[in-house]
């Protein structure tokens, strides 16, 4: 299921709550014994679901055991259809209630394990077609079936939710409905297609559908996604979480009664705009048109990468199905989007970023309560803002009042700009403010539990601050280092207690990006891991931990395929072109652009420190190119100037034809074969992946996982490849070895593919991900 | 601070036209509860207020304290208070101001006490939504009821306990030695609101205040747009978290499992009491009050007696279309006024007044704003008895401000429970349940009115007139207020 491989200390967790739920059980076993008829013979043979009978309304709650959510698993699915069977057989109900007493989960989606187990697509197709028929019947049901929702209602289970008569759903920051299956290349097989265009208008749907985007519970409201809300309660005579779902229950169970006394009508009042779009809809023309319309965006923005949203644009226009046959269209699209590599190569990246969202190196001695962040640029000001929004008290510590103060003012905007976007009050940007202390000095420093440094990439200053905040910090003080290229063994050098010593490189902008790469040197010790990986997750990073050498392992990749960026600027590729070949293999962001995002400057420093110690395989592009662009100031997007313009409010950027000279000057000549669009694709591809591997046979990642998880959360690496592990995988070791030897026959080097993988190339069954 | 500022527009409660759809599936739930029949039992049985004179009288004897008196601090009494009668918004007062309110408080009570106006060392008064003409409302109506223009005073605010803080204030003053006799008290006017022009209209107008030139102004005016002129209400909601108070209430009952039948029933109860005890002329506090232009006011107007079928057809007021909270189980908007004379015991007797009470220890708490919003005497209750020396058992007669039905049950099942006070509370047990037949026996806020920044000083006197007529010695005074503030006092009976 779902990310179930849980660390010990979870799993006993796990067996507290499982105790826990059956006690409830029982208590609500023997509630109802008093009250009504139970059925106790099929209620003991049950794990997913527990169900009783108030007055005439069936209550039928979900809670898979041994799991922190509820996933629609093959075993679910048949012990729900066993309980519905019941309810619809016995005289003394009327209605039913459908609800998980699982905190904040109602149904997470369908059971991923379940769908990675199928190995034809006749398989999924299958299972799809199950689900269909249970829904349809759920949906025809003459019984009124009211979806009780707390938690998280996804893919399949906001499917089965709108098969459902009714739906309630608690105002809880937790509550999120959506259909992500679109995230993992394949489509929502059980009925969402043609449903949720019905229920919130194809607008609507298709935004939830091809974005995957969870909606949260008042919006959802507001768009007739579900009918009432309830309030999450606080604390009366019991937890409020419990409390919470009985008070959903007991409403849900007086409109379960109201539907089947006819007292409530499930339809809702449309706005005059609704009403007119949907009528504009039932125009088939318009329909066509639209179709058209969001089918050309799509295949734009996904750059036929990505099949499946493409899928759910042709599914949904089948028509609304009344019969059982006409679903097996789409279950059978359904199973073959579950059999492709882009599927996989998502799935895989799913399963990693679980995974990387867990402390393998368990708990720390003690808890970071009080942080500190030297230097409050871009970087620092970023990394503060991640952590107060979290509740942790953190100073800011910069060297100037103007220098802190736009720090200051990151922060704020940062916080602020969720407050228009209504994510947050305005109450509690403050008090998310309020942990934030700005400062000059190193005041408070003495109670710091862990000092972030974030300031220039100078080594000297890096050792400067270093040796200042170890004069006032306490013995336990973990001190983080953030850079993209520095060697922590080298920053630790001056250290008195290099144990305590650590790399957080945050990516920009730091709110933005998902991405933690924590690096440790050999004396790094495990409780300072434990420790930065605890505030990571705490900051809500995806982390990665990997050993500390030059470039650690994302500046590593990078590298070299910068270098041959530039050589194939050099080869006469001008920006525009390179960009639209690097967008088009599904990298979000072109290849020159990146360069003027990063910055000339860093780049160039970059490539000169990592050039010194990888020589011939780093190398490629010649490094004066940057050195002559960075004389002319063009620095990138920072100065306004790189590969391109940028202006303030011009949305599309222009050539800087000053870099014309430039790019001339340096101009080599092209080889014919090696320079085609696609063999352009492969050089800069085939270096991030050799590079990577390396990594990988070199200890820096200790799992591939990892490795793909740095690559697509950090560098961009085209998400539908899966990360470079993946894409091996899924490509063959083979053909990747065989391109890379093309290209080092033409170039030298830099391509001679890695011990690692020529290994894999040479055994077919050899596999990274198994 | 309002139970009700978001539904300004409410009438009376009970015309509503009721929703039967509605009120089958709520009896329905109610019905399905587990523990309804509890309370509901407990309300119906209990005896009006009957017995409790006998029942006080006795307990007197065994109290953990003889006095609450501390050597080397001074006594402090309240020598007696009076309150305008407190009537539903948009009645009678709707076309005063609220210092005129505050005026006929305090004329009464210069007429009730007659204290010589110079002897009056300090008036403080106590109010929530200001009107911006009179700020300081205290000083405005302690002018205009003709104290010695010496006699400086002040305003406070703090939601529904505004009145309280006024008079602590005072007993701080007394008790230190700054002053001998204090008038506090409180005002509220619902029926009149401060509505503002929008902020981008009051920048314009300010900028435009300032502008020098004809070509500046035009400048200014140019920037005008329609929606300049859409009005800012008061804050209807708390500020922290934007929820109504309503609104939290009706989550809060939820919380505690309180049904929308036990929430009618004790509604049903205090406005029962509250009449009974105006048709036997218990609530001696009311002074009459002659309105400009309209007939003397006598009685307050809120307290109907409904019957719980009347109740049961009103729709949720907050949570629609399933919640508990109603307009008939609600206090209602209310204007009304009321002031308390407080000396030091000696300079009280010196004057040869016979003091109603002692004022004696008291606690301010504040918890969470947003789920436990209105569960202040929950918390303030243990901790002003545990620094009094007393327990729940010494006290003879309670006086708990009824923001809501479900408010006040929500407290007395949060009193009660073991799991509340441990985990929340910090207890090892629960506080305890004060004992019904001596809660609020006159009414309360629900039936009475609450007036928000007046309601302290009625609770006081009513304390302090049911231990004299009750014969009991020490009275608990309790309220919450917006903010998840909270405020508890012990009264104890002058010895007669």
């Amino acid at each position: 299921r779902v990310g179930h491989d849980l660390a010990p200390e979870q799993q006993a967790t796990n067996r507290n709550s499982v105790l826990k739920i059956i006690n409830c059980e029982i208590r609500f076993l023997t509630g109802y014994i008093c009250r009504s008829f139970t059925r106790s013979s099929a209620l003991l043979t049950r794990t997913h679901i527990n169900y009783g009978v108030r007055g005439d309304v069936a209550v039928i709650r979900i809670n898979s055991p041994n799991s922190k959510v509820n996933t629609l698993s093959q075993e679910l699915h048949s012990e729900f259809m066993e309980v519905m069977n019941e309810v619809w057989s016995s005289s003394q109900i009327r209605s039913a209630v459908l609800i998980s007493t699982k905190p904040g989960c109602f149904i997470a989606g369908a059971d991923l394990n379940m769908l990675n187990s199928c190995t034809t697509s006749q398989e999924v197709t299958q299972i799809s077609q199950e689900a269909q028929k249970m829904f349809e019947k759920l949906e025809k049901s003459t019984k009124p079936v009211v979806a009780a929702i707390n938690g998280s209602c996804l893919g399949g289970g906001l499917e089965l939710a709108i098969s459902c008569q009714y739906r309630i759903a608690t105002k809880d920051k937790k509550t999120v409905l959506g259909s992500p299956e679109v995230l993992l290349g394949i489509l929502p097989g059980a009925g969402a297609t043609q449903r949720l265009p019905k229920m919130v208008g194809i607008p609507a749907a298709f935004d939830m559908m091809l974005t995957g985007r969870g909606i949260r519970a008042d919006r959802a409201k507001k768009m007739g996604l579900v009918d009432q809300l309830v309030e999450p309660l606080g604390p009366g005579v019991k937890p409020p979480e419990e409390r919470t779902i009985e008070y959903l229950e007991e409403v849900a169970i007086t409109f379960a009664k109201g539907l089947a006394d006819k007292k409530i009508t499930p339809k809702r009042d449309k706005g005059l705009v609704e009403k007119l779009t949907s009528y504009a809809l039932s125009i088939p023309f318009v329909r066509q048109q639209i179709y058209k319309k969001v089918e050309e965006k799509v295949r734009k923005q996904t750059k036929g990468l990505y099949p499946a949203p493409l899928k759910i644009i042709d599914v949904s226009l089948y028509p609304i199905l009344q019969h059982l046959s006409c679903f097996f269209p789409l279950s059978r699209t359904f199973g073959e989007l579950a059999m492709t590599k882009e599927s996989k190569a998502l799935m895989g990246l799913y399963r990693g970023q679980t995974q990387c969202k867990k402390n393998k190196f368990g708990a720390p001695q003690k808890e970071v309560k009080q942080l500190a962040v030297l230097g409050a640029g871009l970087m620092g000001a970023g990394i503060a803002q991640v952590s107060v929004d979290k509740g942790l008290q953190t100073i800011l510590k910069d060297t100037t009042l103007p220098a802190l103060g736009r720090g200051q003012q990151q922060v704020f905007k940062g916080l602020n700009d969720k407050v228009k976007k209504k994510t947050l009050t305005s109450f509690e940007r403050d008090a998310m403010f309020s942990n934030l202390i700005g400062q000059l000095d190193y005041r408070g420093f003495e109670k710091a539990d862990m000092v972030i440094e974030a300031v220039f990439e100078d080594l000297n200053l890096k050792h400067r601050v270093l040796k200042e905040a170890e004069a006032v910090i306490p013995d336990h003080c973990v001190f983080a280092s953030n850079t993209s290229a520095l060697p922590i063994g080298e920053i630790a050098t001056v250290s008195k207690r290099p144990e305590k010593v650590i790399g957080m490189h945050y990516f920009s902008p730091v709110d933005k990006m998902q991405l933690l790469e924590i690096i440790t040197t050999e004396k790094t010790s495990k409780d300072t891991t434990a420790s930065a990986v605890d505030v990571g997750l705490r900051q809500g990073k995806v982390i990665i931990v990997v050993k500390d050498g030059p470039g650690f392992y994302t500046t590593r990749c990078l590298t070299p395929m910068m270098s041959e960026v530039i050589r194939i600027l050099q080869e006469g590729v001008g920006p525009k072109k390179l960009d639209s070949l690097t967008t088009s293999f599904g990298f979000p962001v072109g290849a020159a652009t990146l360069v003027d995002e990063v910055g000339v400057d860093v780049a160039k420093h970059v490539a000169e420190n990592l050039g010194k110690e990888f020589g011939e395989r780093f190398a490629g592009g010649s490094l004066e190119m940057l050195q002559q662009m960075i004389s002319k100031g063009f620095l990138g997007r920072k100065s306004g100037k790189g590969f391109y313009i940028y202006q303030e409010g011009v949305k599309n950027k222009n050539l800087n034809s000053d870099m014309d000279s430039i790019l001339a000057s340096l101009k080599m000549p092209s080889q014919p074969d090696v320079s085609s669009d696609e063999d352009i694709q492969y050089r800069l591809v085939t270096r991030f992946v050799n590079e990577a591997i390396l990594c990988l046979q070199e200890g820096v990642l200790a799992t591939p996982t990892e490795g793909d998880i740095g690559a697509v959360f950090g560098l961009g690496f085209p998400p539908c490849l899966g990360g470079p592990f993946h894409f091996v995988d899924l490509y063959g070791a083979q053909k990747i070895v065989d391109r890379l030897r093309k290209y080092e026959a033409a170039y030298g080097k830099q391509f001679t593919p890695c011990q690692l993988l020529v290994d894999h190339a040479n055994n077919p069954n050899k596999k990274f991900y198994q | 601070m309002a139970p009700h500022s978001s539904t300004l527009a409410w009438k009376i409660p009970w015309t509503e036209e009721p929703d039967f759809r509605m009120i089958s599936l709520l009896t329905y739930t109610l019905k399905n509860l587990p523990n309804t029949s509890k309370w509901a039992l407990r309300f119906c049985m209990r005896p009006l207020s009957s017995s409790s004179q006998l029942q006080a009288a006795a307990a007197s004897q065994t109290k953990s304290k003889k006095t609450l008196a501390k050597p080397n601090i001074r006594n402090i009494v309240v020598v007696d208070g009076v309150r305008t009668p407190f009537l539903l918004s948009g009645t009678s007062y709707k076309d005063l101001m609220p210092h005129d309110l505050a005026r006929a408080a305090l004329s009464g009570l210069l007429h009730r006490t007659s204290v010589p106006k110079d002897v009056v060392d300090y008036i403080i008064f106590g109010t929530v939504i200001q009107e911006v003409k009179t700020s300081n409302v205290a000083r405005e109506a302690a002018l205009g009821a003709g104290f010695s223009d010496k006699t400086p005073a002040h305003t406070v605010t703090m939601a529904c306990i505004s009145s309280n803080q006024a008079m602590t204030t005072a007993v701080g003053l007394i008790a230190s030695g700054q002053c001998d006799v204090v008038v506090a008290g409180g005002v509220e006017l619902m029926s009149d609101i401060p509505i503002r022009h929008s902020r981008k209209m009051r920048k314009m107008m300010l900028d435009l205040n300032k502008a020098k030139t004809l070509a500046q102004r035009l400048s200014i005016i140019s920037k005008f747009r329609l929606n300049f002129l859409s009005p800012e209400l008061p804050a209807v909601s708390e500020f922290s978290t934007s929820e109504t108070m309503g609104h939290s209430a009706d989550r809060l009952a939820a919380a505690f499992a309180i049904s929308r039948e036990e929430q009618d029933e004790y509604a049903l109860r205090s406005h029962s009491l509250a009449k009974k005890a105006q048709d036997e002329g218990l609530l001696s506090d009311v002074v009459p009050f002659k309105v400009p232009g309209r007939d003397t006011v006598t009685q307050d107007n809120g307290i109907r007696p409904s019957s719980l079928d009347q109740m049961a057809k009103l729709k949720p007021a907050f949570i629609k279309p399933y919640g508990t909270v109603t307009a008939a189980n609600s206090s209602f908007l209310t204007d009304g006024a009321s002031a308390v004379l407080i000396m030091a015991e000696e300079k009280a007797l010196a004057m040869g007044y016979k003091p109603k009470a002692y004022l004696r220890d008291f606690m301010y708490v504040s918890q969470d704003p947003k789920d436990q919003l209105l569960l202040g005497p929950t918390y303030a209750t243990p901790k002003v008895l545990e620094k009094a020396g007393l327990t729940m058992n010494d006290i003879d007669v309670f006086e708990f401000h009824e923001a809501f039905s479900g408010q006040i049950l929500a407290n007395l099942k949060a009193m009660d429970s073991d799991w509340f006070a441990q985990n929340y509370m910090g207890r090892k047990a629960k506080v305890g349940l004060p004992p019904l037949e001596k809660f609020n026996n006159w009414g309360g806020s629900l039936s009475l009115g609450h007036p928000f920044g007046a309601t302290g000083c009625r609770l006081v006197m009513a304390a302090a007139n049911r231990l004299r007529k009750e014969g009991g010695q020490y009275g608990l005074v309790a309220a919450c207020a917006a903010g998840g503030q909270g405020h508890a006092m012990i009264v104890e009976a002058y010895p007669k």
